[in-house]
């Protein structure tokens, strides 16, 4: 029993859980307040609502993680076993209505406020004139189809296509509207204005993710999905592949080019000359 | 007590004959309490292999360049990489988190929490254990067909996972391998299933209304319920898919696929449609894992607080809440996907709802601590460990269940974090506080308590010293399944984190060898265990260690009060055992 007794009776175990509870809290709160880890800044409206919403999140997160680990800790060192009687309850009623409810209207709350930053950049459609860009993706490479100088993408036809032969999105031959399309493999776009991407896949599903722009696409074959979005920072930034698409990948990448309107005008006019 | 009622309507059985032989006792056992073990000691082959995996991820992630022994060509190749992420997904979701708590200890307390002598269809409950031990077999053996091990992750995507080899190596026997593996296994979870909502309803000792029932038994029956809607899904699905690879049906395949410059001879079917049957398994899955954790969480913070749970109408309600919610959530696997976004949306309010239930468990863990007298007993720590865990692991996701915040998180390391957290390490805390509670009873000896509380050390800071960075390296763009990080910039910079991941996983691995010596030394060396060590409460307390066969010996039980009768007012004692008479319960002088 002398073993039963020390076990039971000591405060070292109850204080060191307690202690590594803290310890958790403060580092953990350190490093999400130091902003080291934080995502690269947002380059469009649209990422800014995110981020905001993201920081109402945090801050009820963080609320909640921390009175919640440290309660644990206190209850952990408070009640520990040192000769004292437990108190016999069943529970409060009251108590369960008040955080039911206080949870109901914090985190529905919170989902229902997440919507205008989606509504922003999924609900809606581009604005016409918005500059069209077809990204066909397959295993493990990015294309970028601008439509050329005639405004028309032409048709594709997947029999036609042959990587090898440089037709990789099967771009119909006897189709005139697809003579002048043009085929990059990084995405050059200009600066604040909009652009509308349609995003396809050849054969598994990929994604299109670019972190500056908070835009995440899976692309999926048999569909064609819109996404629109106006960067407003000159600058390159990396595009990557974040659904699982095979053994190449990790080595699925391109780069977004946002530019100023002459560079862009610049662009075009060296891809025209060189689908010619 | 419909199933007694056609022998005769006796409630008394004269005791049951156990059966001689070593194969009918041991292997084709049709006791739940063997059968129990049985998937318990798979849970622990599986778990083993499911780590050993994880290491040699973490390995690669960090020296990608090291030559190893064992892996053909030195270097581990990408498609290594991926084969290891599909398997140590599979093999520690199905074969670990969905078999221990509930193959495992369900099998073997349910039954006796509730007084009856065994399952409701011993028979049934057999197949099932061995329809799931076959299941294991093929994923094991998908490692040593030709190809290799399957390489689409653990959600298995069309059409990676549904067009052949010619999607990259692994995709065609492996992949065959990793489907038949988790239909069968979706075939003998629902035969589990059954029994254990049929046990639950039918084989009530009397007096063990629903609100006297342990939190345990609230747990497994929900998670039953959960299993027996979602597991005939993914059946179905998995059915599908095989269809689709070898009798050119295009359930989930769209015309006009060119692989390699190929064209697919298929037309018609929806990659959506994969990830909507699965995801509908693959959320509810999630609290299949936990479910069973928390009740045993409940359980334990009653027992070593020496109070009745906290609101326990209400722990009771929020399982059926969040076993009901579960089935309404799944679309938030796929926001990102093409899945039309007013959907998301309301995927999204919905899951925000979900954390409600798992709120008011938390809340009321806390108000069973509170005022209570806690004794920190290596359940205890376990337990404790798990409601940090799942605090820790379930605020994460309210990032992740909104849609315009997904666009930033998904598909990074704050996934795996929040996954690994919260039904991952959380589940295991669950697991490892049934095992170090229930051994006594399962095995008739004690564990060694110094080594589980250093076991606890280990595994409690380990696991936050892994999955906490993660959310870090996830919320700084790491991207997940990634086998090498070098062709993307602004990975470079987390390469430190990882260094910092790997070590403390390598630490917190072998720290479970530590729990494993103490397992198999205290089988055979541990001190013999007396009816109540813990002086709790419920059923499995007032028979012997280990129970006979019949669980009680030939007497049934009859049960006076609710499972969590602790310091009691007025008693003699500070735990009330459930079959106690009120007139014999002793008072205090």
């Amino acid at each position: 029993m002398r073993i039963r007794k020390r076990a039971s009776g000591s405060a070292a175990t109850p204080a060191v859980l307690s202690l590594l509870l803290v310890i958790l809290v403060a580092v953990t709160v350190y490093v999400f307040a130091s902003g080291a880890y934080a995502p690269p800044p947002a380059i469009t409206s649209v990422g800014h609502a995110i981020d905001h919403q993201y920081d109402l999140t945090l801050a009820v997160v963080a609320t909640v993680f921390i009175l919640s680990q440290l309660g644990l800790a206190f209850a952990i060192f408070r009640f520990r076993d040192h000769g004292q009687k437990a108190h016999y309850t069943r529970g409060n009623n009251t108590m369960e209505v008040v955080w039911t409810t206080a949870t109901v209207i914090l985190f529905v709350g919170l989902g229902l406020m997440g919507r205008k930053a989606w509504a922003e950049m999924r609900f809606t459609e581009a604005a016409p004139g918005a500059i069209p860009v077809e990204v066909t993706e397959n295993q493990f490479v990015f294309n970028f189809r601008y439509p050329g100088p005639d405004g028309k993408f032409g048709r594709l036809d997947a029999k036609q296509i042959s990587a090898s032969t440089g037709n990789p999105l099967g771009i119909d031959q006897n189709d005139a509207a697809g003579k002048d399309d043009i085929v990059v493999p990084t995405l050059t776009v200009p600066v604040n204005h909009e652009v509308q991407l349609m995003i396809r896949s050849q054969d598994v599903i990929h994604n299109f993710f670019v972190r500056e722009l908070r835009l995440q696409q899976d692309a999926t074959p048999g569909m064609v999905v819109p996404l629109h979005f106006t960067a407003d920072t000159i600058g390159q930034y990396e595009i990557v592949c974040t659904q699982l698409c095979g053994l190449g990948h990790s080595r699925m990448h391109s780069y977004l080019n946002v530019v100023s309107d002459a560079d862009y005008a610049a662009f075009l006019k060296q891809q025209e000359a060189a689908a010619q | 007590m419909s199933s007694h009622a056609h022998t005769g309507g006796s409630a008394v059985h004269a005791p049951m004959a156990e059966p001689s032989g070593f194969i009918r006792k041991y292997i084709f056992s049709v006791d739940h309490k063997v059968i129990g073990i049985q998937y318990f000691l798979l849970a622990l082959t599986a778990v083993v292999i499911g780590i050993v995996l994880s290491m040699l991820m973490r390995f690669h992630l960090v020296w990608p360049n090291a030559t190893l022994p064992f892996v053909s060509g030195g270097q581990m190749s990408q498609e290594q990489y991926l084969a290891l992420v599909t398997m140590h997904g599979t093999i520690m979701v199905f074969f670990v988190l969905t078999t221990a708590p509930q193959g495992g200890f369900g099998n073997y307390f349910l039954p006796i929490q509730i007084g009856a002598p065994d399952m409701a269809f011993p028979r049934l409950n057999m197949l099932s254990f061995w329809v799931t031990f076959l299941a294991f077999v093929c994923i094991v053996a998908a490692f040593f067909v030709p190809g290799g091990a399957p390489i689409s992750g653990w959600t298995g995507y069309t059409p990676l996972s549904g067009l052949g080899e010619i999607t990259g190596p692994g995709e065609g026997w492996g992949q065959t391998m990793w489907i038949a593996s988790i239909s069968l296994f979706c075939l003998a979870s629902l035969l589990g299933a059954l029994n254990f909502i049929a046990t639950t309803i039918d084989l009530r000792a009397p007096g063990m209304t629903l609100m006297r029932m342990p939190l345990t038994v609230w747990g497994w029956l929900v998670t039953a319920v959960l299993g027996l809607l979602a597991f005939g899904v993914l059946l179905a699905a998995g059915i599908l898919l095989l269809l689709d690879r070898s009798a050119g049906t295009s359930f989930f395949l769209p015309a006009g696929l060119v692989v390699n410059d190929q064209i697919q001879a298929h037309s018609g079917g929806s990659p959506l449609l994969w990830q909507h049957l699965f995801w509908f398994f693959g959320h509810p899955e999630v609290y299949i894992a936990i479910l069973p954790g928390m009740g045993v969480a409940s359980h334990v913070l009653s027992t070593f607080s020496r109070k009745p749970v906290f609101g326990y109408r209400a722990m009771a309600y929020a399982i059926c809440t969040i076993g009901f919610l579960g089935f309404m959530v799944w679309g938030h696997h796929m926001f990102l996907s093409g899945m039309s976004p007013y959907s998301g949306f309301t995927f999204s309010v919905l899951t925000m709802a979900i954390g409600v239930p798992s709120a008011i468990k938390t809340f009321n863990w806390l108000g069973t601590l509170w005022g209570g007298k806690i004794q920190f007993k290596s359940p205890m720590l376990f337990a404790l460990g798990f409601v940090s865990l799942f605090v820790s692991g379930g605020l994460s996701g309210l990032f992740l269940a909104q849609p315009a915040v997904d666009n930033l998180l998904h598909a990074t390391y704050y996934v795996v974090a929040h996954f690994h957290l919260v039904m991952g390490v959380a589940a295991i805390f669950g697991i490892f506080a049934a095992t170090y509670f229930w051994f006594p009873k399962m095995f008739g000896r004690m564990m060694n308590e110094p080594l589980a509380k250093l076991h606890f050390w280990f595994t409690f800071v380990g696991a936050y010293c892994i999955f906490m960075p993660m959310h870090f390296v996830g919320l700084a763009g790491g991207i997940r399944r990634y086998a090498d990080p070098s062709a993307v910039g602004f990975l470079a910079r987390l390469q430190p984190v990882h260094e910092f991941m790997t070590i403390a996983a390598f630490i917190t691995g072998a720290a479970q060898l530590i729990f494993l010596f103490n397992f198999f030394y205290s089988l055979k060396f541990g001190p013999k265990a007396t009816k109540n060590p813990w002086n709790a409460t419920t059923l499995e307390w007032t028979t012997d260690s280990p129970p006979p066969i019949d669980n009680f010996g030939g007497h049934y039980p009859s049960v006076y009060r609710g499972p969590y009768e602790f310091s009691v007012p007025g008693a003699a004692e500070d735990f009330i055992p459930q079959n106690i008479e009120p007139a014999q319960v002793a008072r205090a002088k």
